[in-house]
């Protein structure tokens, strides 16, 4: 169907409507996982560091 | 715990002790991988044949491949609020908290499908009808679901026990719903810019069998990746929510 690269990438004068329409797409596609993936390791962090303070705290108790 | 558990134990699987987000958390752990792979076995199936298989259409050229992601993101907006909704009531019945976690886990990636469906959809106008955007009933109504999404959200965020927010966003949720239908079938009720249906359970569709293909299959990617991806996320709202139950200091126990 398609004869050359650059033919494929022209997508028949609708380039620009084709490729922002699944660019936008993978783009939102990529960061959202990556964006939770953020959001779950801050919360493990987080929860990390609750736990050494508290751990801190008995010893000092002690 | 054991004892009450008992009248259930003959199933095959427990479905009452996996509503308990202690025992969900690691099954949902287990489960994403498996979902990324379906994702990308359907994705590069689904973008094959949409660019390289599907042929090209006699009146809008090769502009009408934006098809094979505009009909399943707006497909994947409108189930995700059903599904939405569902868990949000099923909270509000059942008063289980990991019902209300999975309805706020799927309301941000219904959102940003309700986004990419207008956005495509834009993009798609633009060349064909000559106009990014219209106040056509599909689009405004479409526009609708995005803002009860974001809605939705917003509702949780502004409250700051989270039972209560639970509440009050599955409230909105179910409400919401009466705009599903009518996104659905706007293009019979109202006349409008938007075209009828693309694929209908009743008649046999109206198009190439290939492109009918390349559709169902990208739709199936962005299920399996809405999945995946709401897995992750109720995991980390479980881990926010659940943060001082004793078996999610167990499992985050720190090395000293």
């Amino acid at each position: 169907m398609w004869n050359s690269p650059s033919e494929f990438f022209a997508m028949g004068g609708y380039a620009l409507y084709v490729w922002s329409s699944f660019g936008i797409c993978a783009l939102v596609l990529l960061l959202e996982p990556l964006l939770v993936r953020v959001r779950f390791k801050a919360i493990v962090r987080r929860l990390k560091q609750e736990q050494l303070a508290e751990q801190f705290d008995k010893e000092i108790g002690k | 715990m054991s004892q009450v558990n008992n009248f259930s134990n003959h199933r095959l699987i427990n479905w009452f002790k996996l509503s308990s987000p202690s025992t969900f958390y690691p099954v949902a752990g287990k489960l994403i991988p498996f979902f990324w792979v379906l994702t990308f076995v359907f994705g590069a199936a689904g973008l094959w044949i949409s660019f390289f298989v599907a042929p090209v259409d006699a009146v809008q050229g090769q502009g009408y491949r934006i098809i094979f992601i505009h009909v399943p993101a707006s497909w994947m907006s409108m189930f995700i609020y059903l599904v939405m909704a569902a868990w949000a009531g099923l909270g509000l019945i059942f008063n289980t908290r990991l019902s209300a976690m999975m309805a706020q886990a799927l309301a941000p990636i219904g959102a940003w499908m309700a986004f990419l469906s207008l956005w495509t959809g834009a993009f798609w106008g633009k060349p064909m009808w000559g106009a990014w955007w219209v106040w056509d009933a599909r689009l405004t109504s479409e526009l609708i679901l995005l803002f009860l999404y974001l809605g939705f959200i917003a509702l949780r965020a502004s409250i700051d026990d989270p039972r209560r927010a639970d509440k009050a966003s599955a409230i909105l949720a179910l409400v919401g719903v009466v705009n599903v239908p009518i996104i659905y079938f706007s293009v019979k009720w109202w006349n409008t810019l938007h075209q009828g249906a693309s694929v209908s359970l009743t008649k046999a569709p109206a198009m190439a069998q290939t492109m009918l293909l390349g559709m169902l299959l990208m739709a199936l990617c962005l299920w399996m990746y809405t999945v995946a991806v709401t897995l992750m996320r109720v995991r980390a709202i479980i881990l926010e929510r659940e943060a001082h139950a004793d078996w999610v200091r167990q499992s985050i126990e720190v090395k000293s």
